[in-house]
């Protein structure tokens, strides 16, 4: 009989290796390679399992906690507070048991569930000593006051504003209005989350919607910054003669360019530093048409980072100038004063004027200033890095020198601060026949070795909407020079 | 001459080693589930150790030389078993309740109560029986009791015999339990002697067709009998898990006893014919078989369990979560069928992977015991006992890990309930005295090596 025992007992491992290799493709393939069984929507597991981990906080510079996690004690034992409520919605985002997360909370989310690999040996220790391993936390670029100016400033108006250091690229305020509170959104209670996920997202003023970053709007004449750009590396300088004029009429087209006002730019030339400083539509159309042409406006545009999609690691929305052609001057004429196919995120408008400020050279946008593990210890520092060189040195100058007489003397003088060298660039895009239109400003404080650059946005803020936006942005500029 | 070695330090050894890692694992579990590793984490450890430590001294004494890895290894499972459970019960407590709950409450202590009486039956049988053969004289009232015990739940009305709708329980007042568990050890050992009896007969008389031996059709009797008799418990009781089990094992000592591989061509090809027949008309059969084949078809209602395990064992991973730091209260029926599906969510596929060999160990070693004892009824009934362990292990798990079509079995001194665990120490104490008769030196016994005919009519005489 032992013949046939032997043979049983392959049998019995041929059972057992069978479980083993299925042990295999259910614990190995399905739950760690593919981590098809781990991530699946009916697996509650992880989700409690992300709960019971203290998450990392968001802090400003100095301390500041803008998200943090408290022990509830219960089943989903810790729940994300947010101190500022809406003020910092937009940049921190929520992180919500339905929802999943959005904005840093989304971004940073590896690093504050403490699933990052930078965490492992936190992690190792944590399995070991029984106890759960905390996230790391994250330390935004944000300057508490320039964004609590930003967003008082926006009050109760639907807008954004984009507060940017030009020489690093750290992104100093980022505010989005009408907002919301993360809390209620992030409450460990699915009725409330529910609740207020249902509120958000019926209210028509879409205060969910990140205006500076997730959405671009026409930019209307803060473009001519990019067509004064184009002029001056062709060789023009700010005292150079271009035509004016009341009207313009593009060739083989019918619609007639004409000024915001008739007592703008009547004569038939002026410089092209008086062009910006009273936006003359037609000295920018008509340049653009005949002068400047499609295919260097459209990667002047480019090299200012239209086109991309900035991650912050919060990801933006890429500005577009739309096709531009020389064949269709119709259409070149009014993207050259930001209408068409034009639009651009707030976030971008900063960008423009953070690459004039700090001498023609983009500096990457961040909001991440440094990443720390669960006992404090630095894990990354940013590093400032370029994104391009739109413009030569001597051409930014020329574009200071114009954008400072914006406010010195033309559209743009409520953004002064006195001791300050700003410049900018107003912006009044139409949307529409009979719409309001967005009032913009796009421009930068230096004061010694501070650049600030700033872009304000009012959604159909009207008549005197850019006039609004030029003082807002004023006042965060102002906040964000203070020490 | 040389002393054949004992081994029972070895066996002491191992045992103390088993409860160390019982009792870290409980450090472990309280500490990931509760926060904190609380003073009375080492009392359902020691006492349980102290028990098993009184098993060896009862081994020691009336089966000196029995193998010495069986019974840690079952120490280690029983151990993990229990404190599983406890750790089971601190899931179902509010976080900041955990630390609070009595180790005398719930169904870890309730285990281990039980484990107190199925090594105390295990003990008993050890020092009763002392010599494996003279079980052969109960052989008949052995079948008789297994076929009664198996019957008595599809007879009993559904109301005190059914759970979860498979009437596998006979439930009176607070005390319930599967008589089945018992059932298959007794059914065991008549097989064992039945077969033994037979083995000639089986095996001699055949026609050759297509160059394997087929047997005569009138020895096809008793196949019939045990097949008619799978078939029925599958039917009444709505259990294939059983009914495979008893089939399984039953071809399985044919096939030892006979050594024809005819024999399990014919008991698959029946059982195949069987289990389609039986999808055809047993509704929760083809419920099962559905089940099986798509889970996640119905995730949420009908497929909810196996999802609910298959996303267990892949959250586990490679390492699991650790202790006491997974979600296993998520599956219904994490402390009986599914078991396995918490363990392998908490210590991983590397962890999980160790305690499967633990099963296999106890297998293999007992299939060595049957190569090594002398007489062919031990022969029998422990590749018979042996085996059987092993394909309830295949079973239950390959259910749970989706690789079989999921039948209530429960696992092996693992799942919560006092039948099983009773049933199973019972099978172990069989296998440990015929191991130990296996090992015993020739000379230490005044008998001759005994022949099966020699059994047999000893049989008679006594």
């Amino acid at each position: 009989m032992n013949a046939p025992l032997r043979r049983v007992g392959i049998v019995a491992l041929v059972l057992f290796g069978l479980l083993f290799v299925n042990l295999n493709y259910v614990q190995f393939y399905k739950g760690t390679i593919t981590e098809e069984y781990r991530n699946s929507p009916y697996n509650g597991r992880v989700r409690l399992d992300e709960y019971k981990n203290e998450r990392g906080e968001i802090l400003l510079g100095g301390g500041v906690i803008v998200a943090k996690s408290v022990d509830t004690g219960g089943e989903l034992r810790y729940q994300r507070e947010y101190p500022f409520g809406p003020a910092f919605a937009h940049i921190v985002g929520y992180k919500s048991i339905h929802y999943g997360n959005a904005g840093i909370e989304y971004a940073e989310n590896d690093l504050l569930s403490g699933k990052s690999g930078d965490l492992f040996v936190n992690r190792l220790t944590g399995m070991l000593t029984g106890k759960n391993a905390a996230g790391g936390s994250v330390q935004l670029t944000i300057n508490q006051k320039a964004q609590e100016a930003a967003f008082s400033g926006l009050g109760n108006r639907k807008g954004a504003v984009v507060a940017i250091d030009a020489t690093t690229g750290a992104i100093l305020a980022t505010a989005s209005t009408p907002s919301f509170d993360p809390g209620p959104l992030s409450s460990n209670s699915g009725a409330t989350a529910q609740e207020a996920w249902t509120k958000y997202n019926n209210d028509p003023a879409q205060p969910m919607l990140n205006r500076a970053f997730a959405n671009r709007y026409p930019p209307g004449s803060t473009f001519k910054i990019i067509d004064s750009a184009v002029a001056l590396s062709k060789g023009l300088t700010p005292d150079s003669m271009v035509k004016a004029g009341s009207e313009y009429r593009p060739p083989q087209t019918t619609h007639v360019i004409r000024n915001a006002h008739p007592s703008i730019c009547p004569q038939a030339e002026v410089t092209l530093k008086t062009a910006l400083t009273f936006s003359c539509n037609t000295a920018f159309s008509r340049m653009a048409v005949e002068d400047l042409k499609a295919g260097p406006l459209s990667n002047q545009a480019k090299a200012f980072g239209f086109g991309t999609k900035f991650e912050t690691p919060m990801v933006s929305v890429a500005s577009e100038t739309g096709p531009l052609d020389d064949k269709d001057p119709a259409v070149l004429a009014g993207s050259a004063i930001g209408q068409q196919n034009v639009t651009m995120s707030p976030l971008q408008g900063a960008l423009i004027g953070a690459a004039v400020a700090n001498g023609g050279t983009l500096m990457k946008p961040y909001l991440v200033a440094e990443t720390q593990g669960p006992d404090l210890s630095v894990i990354d520092k940013a590093n400032p890095g370029v994104f391009s060189r739109p413009v030569t040195p001597d051409v930014a100058s020329g574009l200071q020198e114009m954008m400072v007489s914006v406010v010195e003397n033309g559209t743009g003088t409520a953004a002064k601060i006195p001791g300050v060298k700003v410049g900018g660039k107003t912006g009044t895009a139409e949307t529409g026949a009979a719409a309001d239109e967005h009032g913009w400003f796009v421009g930068f404080a230096i004061k010694g070795n501070q650049k600030i650059a700033v872009a304000v946005f009012l959604e159909r803020a009207g008549e005197g909407g850019s006039r609004e936006a030029t003082k807002l942005a004023g006042t965060v500029m102002n906040a964000a020079l203070a020490k | 001459m040389p002393r054949t070695p004992t081994r029972r330090n070895t066996e002491l050894l191992l045992l103390l080693g088993a409860i160390g890692i019982v009792l870290i694992f409980s450090a472990a579990a309280e500490a990931g589930s509760a926060g904190e590793v609380t003073a009375d984490f080492w009392v359902l450890p020691v006492m349980l150790g102290l028990v098993l430590l009184a098993a060896h001294v009862v081994v020691r004494f009336v089966a000196p030389y029995a193998d010495p890895v069986i019974l840690p290894a079952v120490a280690l499972l029983n151990g993990l078993g229990v404190v599983f459970l406890r750790r089971l019960d601190l899931g179902e407590l509010n976080l900041k309740d955990r630390a609070g709950l009595s180790v005398f409450s719930g169904l870890g202590f309730k285990q281990l109560i039980w484990t107190l009486v199925a090594i105390g039956l295990f003990s008993a049988l050890l020092i009763v029986v002392r010599d494996h053969k003279s079980i052969s004289r109960y052989a008949y009232s052995l079948g008789l009791a297994g076929v009664v015990l198996v019957a008595i739940p599809a007879v009993l009305p559904s109301s005190l015999s059914e759970v979860n709708g498979a009437k596998l329980w006979v439930r009176l007042g607070p005390v319930s339990f599967q008589p089945g568990e018992f059932a298959k050890v007794a059914l065991l050992c008549f097989f064992a002697y039945y077969l033994v009896r037979k083995r000639e007969v089986l095996s001699l008389a055949s026609k050759r067709i297509a160059g394997i031996d087929f047997p005569r059709g009138r020895d096809l009797g008793p196949v019939l009998a045990v097949w008619l008799f799978s078939m029925l418990v599958l039917v009444f009781e709505q259990d294939l898990g059983t009914a495979l089990m008893y089939f399984g094992m039953f071809v399985v000592m044919l096939y030892i006893a006979t050594e024809r591989v005819s024999w399990i061509l014919i008991g698959l090809g029946t059982f195949a014919g069987g289990a389609v027949l039986a999808h055809s008309m047993v509704s929760r059969l083809q419920l099962r078989v559905s089940i099986w084949w798509d889970p996640f078809s119905d995730a949420r209602g009908k497929g909810y369990q196996l999802v609910q395990s298959l996303l267990g064992f892949g959250t586990g991973g490679l390492f699991g979560t650790g202790p006491g730091a997974g979600q296993p209260t998520i599956i219904p029926e994490a402390e009986n069928d599914f078991i396995t599906a918490g363990f392998g969510e908490e210590i991983g596929l590397f962890g999980l992977t160790a305690l499967l060999c633990l099963y296999m160990v106890v297998v293999m070693r007992g299939l060595r015991t049957a190569v090594g004892v002398r007489d062919s009824f031990g022969k029998l009934l422990a590749g018979g006992l042996s085996f059987t362990l092993g394909l309830q292990v295949f079973v239950i798990v390959g259910g749970v890990t989706k690789l079989i079509p999921l039948t209530g079995q429960t696992t092996p001194f693992l799942s919560a309930g006092g039948s099983s665990l009773m049933a199973n120490w019972l099978l172990i104490a069989l296998l440990i005295r015929i191991s130990d008769a296996a090992r015993r030196p020739v000379l230490a016994t005044p008998k001759e090596p005994l022949k099966l005919q020699d059994a047999h009519t000893e049989v008679i005489r006594t």
